[in-house]
């Protein structure tokens, strides 16, 4: 019951910042100079062209009445029509999702599964061999710039050894397959410093957690060394740990710009760049809502699991 | 061990994998890459190059089209008659033509595309093109009759346009996302971002082409596109984007490199409109101080064709006027003293963002501070270019390619960004209106060219050159683009 008030009023909460979200949003794209209607019709277009192509998109309204015709058609799922597309937002949105999800999911999923056993190896062995190498790699990985990476690993797999494609998007109807593997590099490009940084909060955390005093109260009641290290350390260590991995996943939708960039993927990322680029102001709002709720969804399932994980946290809101 | 061999075999079964993808699409197949993304397919109803590059000669076509020499060529009209006084078209259209809905095509299609294209509420890109067309009327299912008031003796060349496509009225409207044409090949699907798959039209009224499918794959960054050239994943790329890495392919056998012109006049604009570049003399100067050779070298690594005026060098009217104004910074110091700036004056460039105004604009601004102006460099988006440069003209100088064919016309508009007013240019265009003969016509353009170098206009630097590098055993892409076009009918694998 707690836990459910708890949610309700955190999701209330993310309502009302949606709801100022999107009339910033809206209000600050209106200021970006440049006429959609003269960049897609270009130096040669005649006034009257413009005036009919600006009445066709809807553009000659007052700001006030294009903010609550958008604000609305975004309730029942209606982001509008892409100036220079001439398709639904939503449809454009969706195809990206479709490369940028399974992207951020590879991504995040790759650097949790090599940065976690990375970081409680190096916190249990301290200061050993194991330790000093795993925290060298980590600050190597930290150093090296990921599209720097990403175009070793192009000019590696794709150039020398020719393996796979040095980058596009072959498409899920072509096959799992074949999406999978139009997707692998740029995930170890983008889960390589990611996990780089995981792995050291993980260590950091852990090293913190195993000086507690619990821990000793857990050894002397009879578990063995692993037993305490992964039920009473690591579980205790989770708290930074997720919230570092909330930040990235965040990042990970449509940060990725320059990685996409560099495999010429059709992410969401290279779309707000191409809004920009081309004025599609209505993409580019829809886009931009879209990640803000995104992001305050994500925070939400960091709570959630904040809460899973330490139930102090849940408590302390209600006191 | 275990694990090695398994590690090793799956190795070998993802290479066998994706190495099957390329072999498999050899021969018959191609796959082209391109830097910008088309906004839509319909060539009717937006100025992006991009589009064109997708769908000219390809999807759609015209009364009449344009050659990879620039030169006029009969299309769905197979032939045509000129009335004596040059106001009368009698176009003879091509039997037995249907679009790719398997609609047949016929004279009232003509009178559809074109009333559309100069409509009043028309959103086409070069609406100027049809200005002259008075009335256009089916005279038959296969005969057109195009009336003019005025005469334009430039009509065949811009029903040749891509923007002036013919369309179907069932269709017209869905062509931005599901094009119909007439075209040898038809559209198969858009993987927005991605790329765009188009298929031989078995049903082409014409000869069938060689390729039974083209791709072209969208690639923005000039690393990815050198990469994706390098690992075989497109087979070209007819207009490449970073020119430092041409001698890489020229080095490699399996690429050929062929640089050919474009129709991109790349120029210096000047305001002329706002003191001091109102006075000639500033502009004669402006002109002798830019050593366009160093732009060449500098901003395009050595690619491009100087130019003295506003026409590209590949047409036959072409008046070279490169000598007008050779690098001379002393007499343009001399120059800028006669107009009262012995110690020069400073100014404002606005650069957009391609490479040739943004390296290009440095290696200016180095050369006019030697004869004393003092430009501060302000890098724009195109947005705020289109704003701040192009239509409220609040600028002092700026750099861009005027790539729309044979476009001249530009400086005898009464409203356009360089506020250039003479009527002696105008006289000379309105004359080349009316002259449908070939010899009076490239008279008159040379005219038209002198005037604007006399006045020194703008800066003149040089033609935009096409940079393509596509695999060696492709044949048949054009080395020169007088429209912007890809045009693929010719093309195949010489294996």
């Amino acid at each position: 019951m707690i836990t459910f008030i708890f949610f309700l009023r955190r999701i209330a909460f993310s309502f009302v910042t949606l709801i100022v979200a999107s009339i910033v949003i809206f209000a600050i794209i209106q200021i970006l100079p440049g006429d959609p209607a003269q960049l897609i019709l270009g130096m040669n277009a005649q006034e009257d062209t413009l005036a009919a192509l600006r009445e066709q998109m809807g553009l000659n309204a007052p700001f006030y009445s294009r903010y609550f015709e958008w604000i609305l058609g975004v309730m029942v799922g209606d982001f509008g029509t892409s100036y220079t597309y001439s398709v639904p937002v939503s449809e454009l949105i969706l195809e990206r999702l479709w490369v940028s999800l399974p992207l951020a999911v590879m991504a995040l999923s790759l650097s949790t599964l090599i940065a976690i056993p990375a970081g409680v190896i190096a916190a249990s062995k301290h200061n050993k061999l194991p330790d000093v190498s795993i925290m060298g790699f980590t600050q190597l990985g930290i150093a090296i710039p990921n599209f720097w990476f990403a175009m070793l690993l192009v000019l590696v797999f794709a150039i020398k050894l020719q393996w796979m494609p040095a980058g596009g998007f072959a498409g899920w109807d072509v096959g799992i397959g074949a999406g999978i593997l139009s997707l692998a590099l740029p995930a170890i490009a983008l889960a390589l410093p990611q996990a780089s940084i995981l792995a050291r909060i993980m260590r950091s955390a852990l090293l913190d957690v195993l000086a507690e005093d619990y821990m000793r109260t857990a050894r002397a009641k009879g578990l063995t060394e692993r037993m305490t290290l992964w039920r009473h350390g690591v579980r205790n260590a989770f708290i930074p740990v997720l919230t570092i991995l909330g930040l990235q996943f965040s990042f990970l939708i449509a940060g990725t710009i320059i990685i996409e960039n560099i495999f010429y993927l059709p992410g969401l990322g290279r779309l707000i760049f191409q809004a920009i680029a081309q004025r599609d102001l209505i993409v580019l709002q829809g886009l931009v809502l879209l990640l803000v709720a995104a992001v305050i969804f994500i925070n939400l399932l960091v709570d959630a699991a904040y809460a899973m994980v330490d139930p102090r946290i849940k408590r302390a809101y209600h006191e | 061990m275990k694990l090695s061999k398994f590690a090793l075999r799956g190795a070998t079964a993802l290479a066998m994998l994706a190495m099957a993808v390329p072999a498999l699409a050899a021969n018959n197949s191609v796959t082209l890459g391109m830097v910008l993304e088309p906004t839509h397919l319909d060539p009717t109803a937006g100025a992006a190059a991009a589009i064109d590059e997708v769908v000219y000669a390809n999807l759609y076509e015209g009364l009449t089209r344009i050659d990879s020499k620039g030169v006029v060529q009969p299309a769905l009209a197979k032939s045509w008659t000129v009335s004596g006084d040059g106001l009368t078209y009698t176009f003879m259209l091509e039997d037995g033509v249907k679009f790719h809905d398997g609609t047949d095509f016929n004279a009232e299609d003509v009178v559809f595309s074109l009333n559309r294209a100069r409509g009043e509420d028309s959103v086409n890109a070069q609406k100027a093109l049809f200005k002259a067309i008075d009335t256009v009327v089916a005279v038959d299912a296969s005969t057109v009759k195009i009336t003019l008031s005025p005469s334009n003796g430039s009509m065949l060349f811009n029903l040749g346009w891509g923007d002036a496509g013919l369309v179907a009225p069932e269709s017209a409207d869905g062509n931005k996302a599901d094009p119909v044409g007439t075209g040898p090949f038809k559209f198969v699907k858009w993987v927005k971002g991605d790329r765009i798959e188009l298929a031989k039209s078995a049903a082409y009224w014409g000869d069938v082409v060689v390729l039974d499918k083209a791709t072209f794959k969208i690639i923005s960054d000039p690393a990815a596109a050198f990469a994706a050239m390098m690992a075989g994943d497109v087979d070209g790329f007819p207009n490449f984007p970073a020119p430092e890495n041409l001698d890489q392919f020229r080095a490699d056998p399996r690429f050929s490199v062929v640089v050919g012109s474009t129709e991109g006049e790349t120029i210096l604009s000047i305001n002329n409109a706002k003191a001091p570049f109102n006075n000639v003399k500033v502009r004669q100067a402006i002109s002798y101080a830019i050593n366009r050779q160093s732009i060449i070298d500098g901003a395009m690594f050595g690619n491009g064709t100087p130019i003295g005026s506003h026409f590209a060098p590949h047409h036959p009217a072409y008046v070279d006027l490169t000598g007008a104004y050779a690098y001379n910074p002393e007499k343009a110091r001399a120059l800028l003293a006669e107009a009262g700036f012995p110690d020069g004056f400073d100014a404002e460039i606005k650069l957009p963002p391609p490479s040739y105004a943004r390296r290009g604009g440095e290696i200016i601004a180095a050369d006019l501070k030697k004869v004393g102006i003092n430009l501060k460099i302000i890098p724009v988006e195109w947005g705020p270019w289109v704003k701040d440069v192009f239509t409220e003209t609040n600028y002092d100088l700026t750099i861009v390619s005027h790539t729309e064919p044979q476009d001249i016309g530009i400086y005898a508009r009464e409203k356009y960004y360089f506020n250039y007013k003479s009527d002696a240019f105008k006289g000379v265009m309105d004359k080349l209106n009316k002259t449908t003969d070939t010899d009076g016509r490239y008279k008159l353009l040379g005219e038209a060219q002198q005037i604007l170098s006399d006045d020194a206009v703008n800066g003149f630097l040089f033609q935009l050159a096409k940079t393509g590098v596509w695999n060696a055993k492709l044949k048949g892409l054009w080395e020169n683009s007088p429209v912007q076009a890809n045009d693929l009918t010719g093309v195949s694998w010489s294996e």
